[in-house]
């Protein structure tokens, strides 16, 4: 194993500098999962990781490392005691500006600087195909029917499925009973079985049960509807699913950026480098078809834009904790 | 049936070409390479590899990170027998029986009854998987968190149930290693527990960082202790001695049969290869003929937790596969590669892409032949190292130990943390605390908790959800027998006596 990774860190050596001015890397290059491996968040690093191989984008080699304890905090609180340090790269969500909220970490958002929020993950409401209810406004009113026992499965707690279900609660002013599991491929399953009653989980997720016809998409999050006219099961594709305004529920539009950060203290200069890099890497066919594959958005938010986003979109989390009582102390 | 057996044959064609025998021998080696080092494991290994799979046939991809999965499966057993340092968490009941084999002198023969035993438990895992390959999924959906409960509670019944030890004894240990559990972040809260407001606890306590201090390190401090008795372990060892105990496998006939039968159940429902180990030993160690002798050395203490482990991790595979839910974290590596590579693990994988799945199938039957075959020529180098005196042994371990601890996440305060682990260790054995049960309370500990509070969720705070059908009624009436049998069977000599 060791000559196979001598012979790769030899051809990214041998390969011609993707990058003629400015400043560059000089070390091999660490990314940081904020994620276990597997899941969206990892498959995204190491997406990246292979593009930037295959096309020769950077001299040095670039090591994947999951640092997912605590919800990722503790790819974060990495990323805090690498102030300073162009050669880390962290990877996460938005949970990078929602833990602090919710827990005592050990790091804030000042301690790391966004690069860029690179894809959008969708949220979709689902059911399993026993339930007899078909349409979202036939759910929730079995869920208000059944008085706060209608089971919402989800990943993990105080995370984007439990806000997104508490928003539907806002929204329809019915209550669920929300059970949280370690990752959406157990929620998915759990929906599958008829164990819960509905998920919002991401398209992926699901994806592999619908198409086996256990579980069925009901609206989506979002405002428009979505653009993959493939079709998945039954005839029915993406495209098909109602936004969930249409179908008579809140809230319009719910999804989850996937960003990549660099310490504080890093130069304007390095900054700059990873921007176009990771510019590159979003305009290769490899991660289109990522895109595709798991129903996202595209999106690309960089600089100003990209800080005002998050510093809006914490705003208006930390008003919406403070009401479920979510907040420490 | 007879399609399935076509597939398979269909299978093999897939399998036996030179190319994948290759990428099998490649991937078995680099496996048990990581198997041997603890804390660098089958994930990070897998997860090291994938890189080189993107340009791969989806097939020729599987075929090599799956084989290197069942080398370092066979590799962890090789560090828990010679050193008493579990390579992998499913390879820990194996150093209860193994390491005393290895310190009497009888390495070569404790490796050679570890790895058949556990040659034995992945063939009938994969025939059973073979078999029942089409209705494993749908069986596997009716696992909701109070059967997910059932069955790690029948594992924790089965192990802790049985006697020997003083059982206030093993409440404390089952409590410490309860609360170990508990460190770092809630799934069902989301809260932080027992991190005491330090950012290094926030990821919790690695179980692989706690066995290699309470097991290597302390087995380490244990050893200095009792005067360095430990060299000079004599006589050759060549494939001479693998031959014979070869010959000797059919008298286990009984033990290989039980625990493997519990490996293919707690493979197929999802208690994993960890759960099955112990539960193999803990059920082996009641109804043995030989069960005074488990704990100093008994062969039949290394076939039941080997026999387990491998038939579990064969059987855990495909429930994987059609489900999309990895068992573990080598598996989640393998499925994040799995859609990486265009194809979605899921119920309709079977139907949509048959020659990737019985592809595996078939080379997890030519794999785990070449992995047997190579693992068992490397005995007489393994078993050799037993023969270095201990003051060059002793560095190596401890050297090996705290590299391992090192490795899990790249942390100092995880090695200090290992050292801590080493002194608890040693403290628990002088004072004859068992650490098994603290053990099986880290590895599973959370996990029963989470389910619990789940089904809990779910059922409004119902205990009647963990009787509501037949499954889950019979998953609780058979752990809570086993943690009754240790009265019955006083009961009865008792009345026997009178």
């Amino acid at each position: 194993m060791r000559r196979i990774v001598l012979l790769l860190t030899l051809m990214l050596a041998l390969a011609p500098p993707a990058f003629a001015q400015g400043w560059q890397p000089q070390r091999p290059v660490e990314f940081v999962v904020a994620a276990g491996p597997g899941g969206g968040t990892d498959q995204f690093a190491r997406l990246v990781q292979s593009v930037i191989q295959k096309h020769s984008l950077l001299r040095v080699p670039v090591i994947v490392s999951n640092k997912g304890g605590g919800a990722g905090t503790e790819a974060f609180v990495h990323g805090r005691a690498s102030a300073g340090n162009p050669h880390v790269v962290v990877f996460g969500t938005n949970n990078v500006w929602l833990m602090p909220l919710i827990t005592r970490v050990g790091y804030s958002l000042s301690d790391l600087r966004p690069v860029a929020a690179m894809a959008a993950d969708e949220f979709i409401l689902w059911t399993h195909t026993d339930a007899p209810w078909t349409d979202a406004r036939a759910l929730i009113a079995a869920a208000r029917a059944r008085n706060g026992t209608f089971r919402m499965g989800g990943s993990q707690a105080r995370d984007t499925d439990h806000i997104l279900t508490k928003q539907i609660e806002r929204a329809t002013g019915v209550s669920f009973t929300y059970v949280p599991f370690r990752s959406g491929g157990e929620v998915a399953v759990q929906l599958a079985g008829g164990h819960v009653d509905a998920n919002t989980n991401n398209p992926a997720e699901n994806l592999a049960q619908w198409r086996g016809g256990r579980v069925r998409p009901v609206c989506v999050f979002n405002q428009r509807r979505l653009a993959l006219t493939e079709k998945v099961h039954n005839g029915v594709g993406w495209s098909d699913i109602p936004t969930c305004t249409e179908a008579g529920i809140g809230p319009q539009q719910f999804n989850m950026p996937r960003t990549v950060w660099l310490p504080a203290r890093t130069t304007d200069a390095q900054m700059a480098f990873w921007h176009g890099l990771l510019d590159r890497v979003r305009q290769t066919p490899e991660w289109a078809a990522w895109i595709e594959s798991g129903s996202q958005s595209a999106m690309w938010r960089t600089g100003a834009e990209l800080e005002a986003f998050i510093r809006e979109d914490e705003a208006t989390n930390r008003r919406d904790f403070a009401a479920y009582g979510w907040l420490p102390e | 049936m007879v399609n399935d057996l076509a597939a398979l044959m269909h299978g093999f064609e897939v399998a036996l070409t030179l190319h994948h025998i290759v990428l099998m021998f490649a991937g078995v080696l680099i496996g048990i390479l990581v198997g041997v080092l603890p804390g660098l494991g089958a994930p990070n290994g897998v997860a090291l590899l994938l890189p080189l799979t993107f340009a791969m046939q989806p097939v020729s991809a599987i075929i090599l990170l799956s084989s290197m999965y069942w080398g370092a499966l066979f590799g962890g057993s090789t560090t828990s027998i010679l050193f008493n340092i579990p390579g992998e968490p499913s390879s820990v009941a194996t150093t209860f029986d193994g390491h005393p084999m290895a310190r009497q002198g009888r390495a070569a023969e404790a490796l050679s009854t570890a790895f058949l035993s556990a040659g034995f438990g992945a063939m009938v895992g994969v025939v059973v998987v073979t078999l029942i390959a089409n209705e494993i999924a749908s069986f596997a959906l009716r696992f909701s968190p109070a059967e997910y409960f059932a069955v790690y509670f029948l594992a924790f019944a089965a192990f802790i149930g049985m006697g020997g030890t003083d059982p206030l004894k093993t409440a404390v240990s089952l409590l410490i290693g309860l609360s170990l559990a508990a460190v770092g972040m809630d799934t069902v809260s989301g809260e932080m527990r027992l991190t005491f407001g330090t950012d290094a606890l926030v990821k919790g306590i690695s179980f692989l960082v706690a066995v290699i201090g309470l097991f290597g390190i302390g087995e380490l401090l244990t050893t200095v202790d009792e005067g360095l008795h430990a060299d000079a372990v004599d006589g050759r060892i060549g494939l001479r001695d693998v031959w014979r105990t070869l010959l000797g496998m059919p008298r286990h006939w009984v033990a290989l049969i039980r625990s493997t039968a519990i490996g293919v159940w707690m493979g197929i429902t999802p208690g994993g290869p960890t759960a099955a180990s112990f539960m193999a030993y803990g059920v082996a160690r009641r109804v043995s003929r030989n069960r005074a002798r488990f704990g100093t050395g008994e062969p039949e203490g290394v076939v039941s937790p080997e026999a387990a482990d491998h038939s579990a991790g064969v059987s855990a595979l495909l429930p994987m596969l059609a489900l999309g839910v990895p068992g573990s974290a080598t598996a989640a590596v393998m499925m994040g590669g799995l859609m990486i590579w265009g194809l979605q693990p899921g119920p309709m994988l079977f139907q949509e892409r048959p020659d990737f799945v019985w592809g595996l199938i078939a080379s997890i039957y030519v794999a785990n032949i070449v992995a047997l075959v190579t693992v068992l020529s490397t005995i007489p180098i393994f078993a050799g190292i037993m023969r270095l005196p201990f003051a060059l042994l002793a560095p190596l371990i401890l050297t090996i130990c705290l590299t391992g601890a090192w490795m899990v996440s790249g942390s100092g305060f995880d090695v200090a943390m290992a050292c801590g682990f080493g002194l608890l260790g040693y403290g628990m054995k002088k004072l004859d605390y068992p650490i098994a049960p603290l053990v099986l309370a880290m590895v599973l500990g959370d996990k029963a908790e989470d389910a619990f509070r789940q089904s809990m969720l779910m059922s409004q705070g119902a205990l009647s959800i963990f009787w509501a059908n037949g499954l889950v009624a019979s998953l609780m009436g058979l752990a809570l027998f086993f943690l009754a049998l240790p009265f019955l069977q006083r009961l009865f000599s008792r009345s026997n006596a009178a």
